[in-house]
């Protein structure tokens, strides 16, 4: 799609484009944080008719509210196919033993079976990590597995540890106590 | 320490006025600068009101607001922004000098003023309020309209202009020769372009030495280098306010946003100190003589700001309502006129009572009509 960029001295940015309705849409974003949302009305094109302002907070809000499920619904399409395949996400909660760490520590795939295929960082995707991919606060997992599975990488990622025997039955590894030296949340 | 009871209650009162008067002003999307020029009259020399205890701290809290408003302005600076303005609107800039420096100078001529006044005059009127018609757009809600980057972009290269303006005034305000004005002004062209190479090769290391993640480090040391740049400017007469400006241009990036967040607040506070000064150090009395000169100027000065306007606005394709738009929003004039009031006032008597009443008159004007011309018309919702 066309977005054309308009440099606002001393505010910030406009960015422009048309949509398939017909009408233009303008995003102001302001140095300040603040996001502007107008459309031009087609008898003038000069004049900016306000639709909403929004805070950064707010913005932030509506940009997930767009951006982040197309992420999740993409892998959705794709474990409907196959029965028994489940996608879900997992946050790295501030006070996880992995903030700062190699994804590889989590020993995720070798515990559970489910794999991280993508992490969600701030409005980022990387796909397919690789082991070596430090985790962020508040980064987001998006795991592929058993329901099992997402649920064990959950509590690995908060605990730094799998939970009791797993109930899945199909997870390999001894018990993680040995290698990850996460104490109980609380740290 | 002994506590003086009567400043505290003194200038509780003054804020307290003074809030008042601004939310008033804000409710009519009005600016509050206006306001507190006519709270500074009637507190001041031949006021109703007369403030002996906190005077003193008005005074000396008011060159400190100009080093604020400076800074704060240098901070909002951005080379791409310039270069991008300097491209698009040079002619316009051309423009806007010509039309709006020309009427300043026949009148302070015409007043019979000196070199100076006549010099102080042409500023007063050229320079429009990039602070009050930022946030009159905003306001407005027209910061989407196409005719709005014409109107900043001409804001930009005014603000820009200020830095090699205010040093050749200030050294000439303070009885320097032309030779020593230009002095003073090469000294301060050639500190923008250092503060420019600086904060375009070693802005981080900048950044990274007024730098600090607590808060109140960050304020402490911008304060402590922005003081100490101004004091030192104004040594060499090329005036504090542009040292304060280098500043603001020399920090960037991640620094610099979070400078203007710590310092936002501060500055509004003595900026409207600095505005109320400027009311105070004028007799009221002196402004009615002059009235019928501040109007002419004012009416004058207005129209040539609504031709430079349109004739940005046509260099970007907008339509003749656009072009209105653009015209009136740049009518206002505020606070650099008043920076050049203070620069000049206290040696020049007439500048001081026509130019505070034409930028009285002016900066209620301003966004009154910038309001009504061009507003969008009814529509009927879809």
């Amino acid at each position: 799609m066309d977005v054309k960029e308009v440099l606002l001295p001393g505010v910030g940015l406009r960015y422009e484009f048309e949509i398939r309705e017909g009408d233009r849409i303008g995003v102001i974003a302001q140095r300040m944080g603040d996001f502007e949302v107008v459309i031009y009305s087609r008898e003038d094109p000069d004049e900016a008719r306000p639709v909403f302002r929004l805070t950064e907070e707010e913005a932030e809000a509506l940009a997930q509210i767009l951006g982040a499920p197309r992420i999740a619904e993409r892998f959705a399409d794709l474990t409907r196919e196959v029965p028994g395949l489940n996608a879900g996400q997992v946050g790295i909660r501030p006070d996880s033993p992995f903030v700062d760490r190699p994804l590889g520590d989590t020993r995720a795939r070798t515990q559970t079976g489910a794999s991280i295929v993508a992490i969600v960082r701030d409005d980022e995707v990387l796909a397919s990590p690789g082991p070596a991919e430090l985790l962020r606060r508040g980064d987001v997992l998006v795991v592929i597995g058993t329901e099992e599975g997402i649920a064990g990488v959950e509590h690995i990622v908060d605990r730094g540890h799998l939970a009791g025997p797993p109930a899945g039955g199909h997870v390999a590894g001894p018990p993680a106590g040995g290698d990850v030296p996460g104490p109980p949340a609380g740290g | 320490m002994q506590v003086s009871a009567t400043l505290l209650l003194e200038l509780g009162v003054i804020f307290a006025v003074l809030t008042a008067l601004g939310s008033a002003a804000r409710r009519f999307a009005l600016s509050p600068i206006p306001l507190y020029l006519v709270a500074g009259l009637a507190l001041g020399e031949g006021g109703i009101v007369p403030i002996p205890a906190a005077g003193e701290f008005v005074i000396s809290s008011a060159s400190i607001g100009v080093v604020l408003l400076l800074l704060t302005l240098g901070l909002e600076f951005s080379m791409s922004e310039f270069a991008s303005s300097l491209r698009r609107h040079l002619p316009s800039a051309w423009v806007d000098v010509v039309l709006n420096a020309g009427p300043g100078a026949i009148a302070g001529w015409l007043l019979g003023l000196d070199v100076v006044g006549v010099l102080a005059m042409a500023g007063i009127t050229y320079i429009s309020s990039s602070g009050v018609i930022a946030r009159l757009l905003n306001d407005l809600r027209r910061l989407g309209n196409r005719e709005t980057p014409a109107v900043l972009s001409i804001l930009v290269l005014e603000d820009f202009a200020m830095a090699a303006y205010l040093p050749l005034l200030a050294v000439l305000a303070a009885g320097g020769s032309w030779l020593r004005a230009f002095v003073g002004m090469s000294i301060a062209i050639a500190a923008l372009a250092v503060a420019f190479t600086a904060s375009y090769r070693w802005g981080h290391h900048v950044g990274r030495l007024v730098g600090h993640p607590d808060s109140e480090q960050l304020l402490l040391r911008i304060l402590g280098l922005t003081l100490i740049v101004a004091a030192l400017a104004e040594f060499v007469h090329a005036s504090a306010a542009v040292g304060a400006f280098l500043v603001g241009l020399t920090l960037t990036g991640d620094t610099a946003d979070r400078a203007r967040k710590v310092l936002g607040p501060l500055r509004d506070l003595f900026a409207a100190i600095f505005f109320l000064a400027i009311g105070f150090t004028v007799d009221p009395r002196e402004l009615i003589p002059m009235l019928p000169a501040a109007l002419a100027l004012a009416v004058v000065t207005a129209v040539t700001k609504v031709a430079t306007g349109m004739y940005a606005a046509r260099r970007e394709g907008v339509a003749r309502r656009g072009q209105l738009r653009a015209g009136t929003a740049l009518i206002a004039r505020g606070e650099f006129s008043l920076v050049i009031i203070g620069l000049v006032g206290q040696t020049i008597d007439a500048v001081e009572s026509v130019a505070t009443t034409y930028v009285l008159i002016l900066a209620i004007v301003g966004p009154v009509l910038t309001r009504f011309v061009g507003a969008p018309p009814r529509v009927p919702a879809r």
